[in-house]
């Protein structure tokens, strides 16, 4: 492996190998790594269980693929070393298509959009231009396409790294810091909740090219294409906007 | 193993070490600072004045730092009075402050165990002739146990620093970027944990490698009364005994 | 009791793997310990070096970087481990056994040099005696020497473990849904990390108690038919 100056390739190499014999037994249960830690896509309740719209979603699929899945919880910032590393076969946990993260996996279709959109207390008026935001401090997940923006756009914002999203709301609440940068999505969960009832949305979504999709290890066509024919029917057959009236009031396909 | 990779992650992950000697030298002189107070009221033969510093050293040691660290950064800002306190708050907002505090209080319950097994193993006769010179027990403390402690207690100090700079890493659970919360932050780029971690590993040893140097000079240097004196200048010195 | 809003099954079922990861992390550690002090006292110089190594790199590394390290590079290195010896199938490694395999490499780091110091402080001439009375060498290893060394390395086992207990926290950070990790979860529900966390300080404070007194008792035990070297 020495050899190779592609670092991300190096990694491609080895989990196409760990794919190509564990191909055998990937026919039985497929299984798909997500968080658990990230409302209303996916999260875990009081009994333990994971349930979400990224859940629904990998159901919907695996029932029209007539395949028998089985959930991993991983820690976001290991979920692509994870599939990489052969713990799971697929990654249904609301990933954006990224093209760093392109040189490392492959994306089916996207199955929802997202829009990164700040949110901040509703007594304060931010000016959501980089001078404007300049000295503030702004929360996001670490390792996420949120914090990747802020850090590019804004260079003069105190980005905070938080493990969990959970994390960064908490710390919203408490006035530790200015302002939340996350999925319209996610922000939309959490303003509708109790803790989020005097904050709200600012300005227009920052970034709307933010595609969702399942990731899969390089090189693994066949589940690829899969997941492709079973997210068309799904969309065809009604399913999925039976999943969507049941979290948002919007169609975020 | 990909040394680009390596290299190119070395300028972010000494940078963030920059910040855990910080967190470690900062926490160090505040633990001390509390361990002192904690050791002597530790040491008294009366049950009211030992019993609250054993409840504290028996919380600090027995429960993770990972929980410690919790409850002062998340916990603490549970509490409205917390958060509108004008003294309070812009200290507990800060990660930074949050993580020096937790650190303090935790090294402090092991530096205070330290210094009272220290205390207990000044030999009584040194106090005893203190007191027969006419000490008090004020100046017997200040000018005859705490030297004489400081002194007992300077290795397992030390091997309590280095414990510190372990344990400084959770300072990247709540939003640091000490060095592994640096690396933590490459690897969500790079995608390459091993050798971004073993970088990692790397500078932890190195700055081990020479804390326990510089311990071991500061031991040299404080037991030259131990050491047989050189009797000529061919002579070399012979080696510590403590 | 106070007010856990429902969280408490979840907070007891965390309890009950930390103390399965405890005790798995232990057994491994345990035998890594063993062979760790083995191979200082060993005749060849490399495997001593290696044992060297070892402790030292264990000492100089911070645990969360070792389960970080364990978690996220083991099927990468395993993988590549595994390959020129024929084997290309691929292999990983749970939260549960990353984490257990990291606490017990720290655990074993510092156990070598505990077991190490208890062989060295069992008199050589026990073990002459005992050839002298025609016992073989496994014989004399089993019942002359280590049953005498054990006494000598429990107290520092004991300290180890305690710290083994509290650093199974940080497999939280790898996702294993043990005390920590179950907390995270109830706080985010509930908005009171405060409660929450102290409740899992309580637990782990409970846990410290439960396993000092076990230690003493053993210790007693070990101890037993020795003169006390104290009077009181």
């Amino acid at each position: 492996m020495t050899g190779l100056r592609s670092t991300t390739l190096a990694l491609a190499v080895a989990a196409a190998t760990a794919l190509s014999a564990g191909a055998a037994w990937a026919q039985d249960t497929l299984r798909i790594g997500t968080e658990g830690a990230y409302p209303p896509f996916n999260m875990v309740d009081e009994n333990g269980n994971l349930h979400g719209f990224d859940i629904d979603i990998a159901n919907a699929l695996c029932a029209q693929m007539e395949r028998e899945c089985t959930f991993v919880i991983q820690d976001w910032d290991g979920i692509i070393p994870g599939l990489l590393a052969g713990k799971y076969d697929a990654v249904i946990a609301s990933m954006s298509v990224t093209e760093e993260r392109k040189q490392a996996v492959d994306f089916t279709d996207k199955y929802w959009t997202n829009k990164l959109q700040f949110i901040a207390p509703k007594s304060v008026d931010l000016d959501l231009t980089p001078e404007g935001m300049a000295g503030t401090s702004v929360g996001a997940q670490r390792a996420t396409i949120s914090a990747q923006w802020v850090e590019e756009n804004m260079p003069d914002v105190d980005v905070k790294l938080y493990d969990t999203q959970e994390n960064a709301y908490l710390d919203l609440g408490t006035g530790r810091i200015d302002a939340v940068i996350a999925d319209k999505l996610v922000n939309y969960e959490w303003l509708e909740s109790d803790a989020g009832a005097d904050f709200e949305f600012k300005g227009e979504p920052v970034y709307e090219n933010d595609l969702i999709a399942i990731a899969l290890r390089k090189g693994n066509e066949d589940l690829l294409a899969d997941f492709n024919a079973a997210l068309t029917a799904i969309r065809e057959n009604g399913t999925y906007a039976e999943i969507n009236a049941k979290y948002f009031p919007f169609d975020i396909y | 193993m990909n040394i680009d990779v390596m290299i190119a992650a070395l300028p972010k992950l000494l940078e963030g070490a920059w910040l855990s000697l910080q967190l470690l030298f900062i926490s160090g002189f505040f633990g001390l600072m509390i361990a002192v107070p904690l050791s002597i009221a530790r040491s008294s033969p009366r049950l009211a004045v030992k019993a609250l510093p054993y409840a504290y050293i028996f919380f600090f040691r027995g429960t993770p730092l990972l929980v410690q660290l919790f409850l002062v950064y998340y916990g603490l800002s549970q509490f409205a009075f917390v958060r509108e306190s004008p003294i309070l708050w812009p200290v507990l907002k800060e990660p930074y402050w949050c993580a020096i505090i937790t650190f303090s209080l935790h090294t402090g319950g092991y530096i205070a165990e330290i210094l009272r097994g220290a205390i207990q193993a000044v030999p009584v006769g040194e106090v005893e002739a203190a007191r027969a010179l006419g000490m008090r027990r004020s100046t017997t403390l200040a000018r005859i146990v705490l030297p004489r402690a400081a002194r007992i207690a300077l290795p397992a100090y030390g091997n309590e620093l280095i414990l510190m700079l372990k344990g400084s890493a959770l300072a990247s659970t709540v939003t640091l970027l000490d060095l592994t919360g640096m690396a933590r932050t490459i690897i969500a780029r790079n995608y390459m944990p091993v050798e971004t971690f073993l970088m990692a590993g790397v500078i932890y040893m190195t700055i081990t490698f020479v804390l326990v140097r510089g311990l071991r000079f500061i031991e040299h240097r404080t037991s030259a009364h131990m050491r047989g004196r050189p009797t000529g200048p061919d002579t070399a010195p012979p080696e510590s005994i403590a | 009791m106070p007010d856990l809003s429902g969280f408490e099954h979840q907070l007891l079922l965390g309890l009950w793997m930390t103390i399965r990861l405890a005790l798995t992390a232990l057994a491994i550690g345990l035998v890594l310990g063993l062979a760790g002090a083995a191979a200082m006292a060993a005749p060849v110089a490399p495997l001593r070096w290696l044992a060297r190594a070892y402790t030292t790199i264990i000492r100089g590394i911070p645990e969360l970087l070792v389960v970080l390290l364990i978690y996220f590079g083991s099927s990468v290195l395993l993988m590549r481990l595994a390959r020129p010896l024929g084997y290309t199938g691929y292999i990983e490694l749970s939260p549960f056994v990353a984490g257990a395999v990291a606490l017990a490499l720290t655990f074993g780091g510092y156990a070598s040099e505990v077991f190490r110091g208890a062989f060295q402080a069992v008199p050589v001439g026990q073990a002459e005696a005992a050839q002298a009375l025609g016992m073989g060498r496994i014989a004399i290893f089993f019942r002359i020497v280590l049953p005498q060394a054990w006494r000598i390395a429990l107290p520092g086992l004991g300290n180890l473990f305690l710290v083994l207990m509290k650093d199974t926290a940080l497999v939280s950070v790898i996702g294993l849904e043990e005390i920590m990790r179950k907390a995270q979860f109830a706080t985010g529900a509930t908005k009171e990390p405060f409660t929450f966390y102290l409740a899992a300080a309580v637990l782990y404070l409970g846990l410290t108690i439960v396993s000092m007194s076990l230690l003493a008792w053993m210790e007693r035990r070990a101890n037993r038919g020795m003169p006390r070297a104290r009077a009181s």
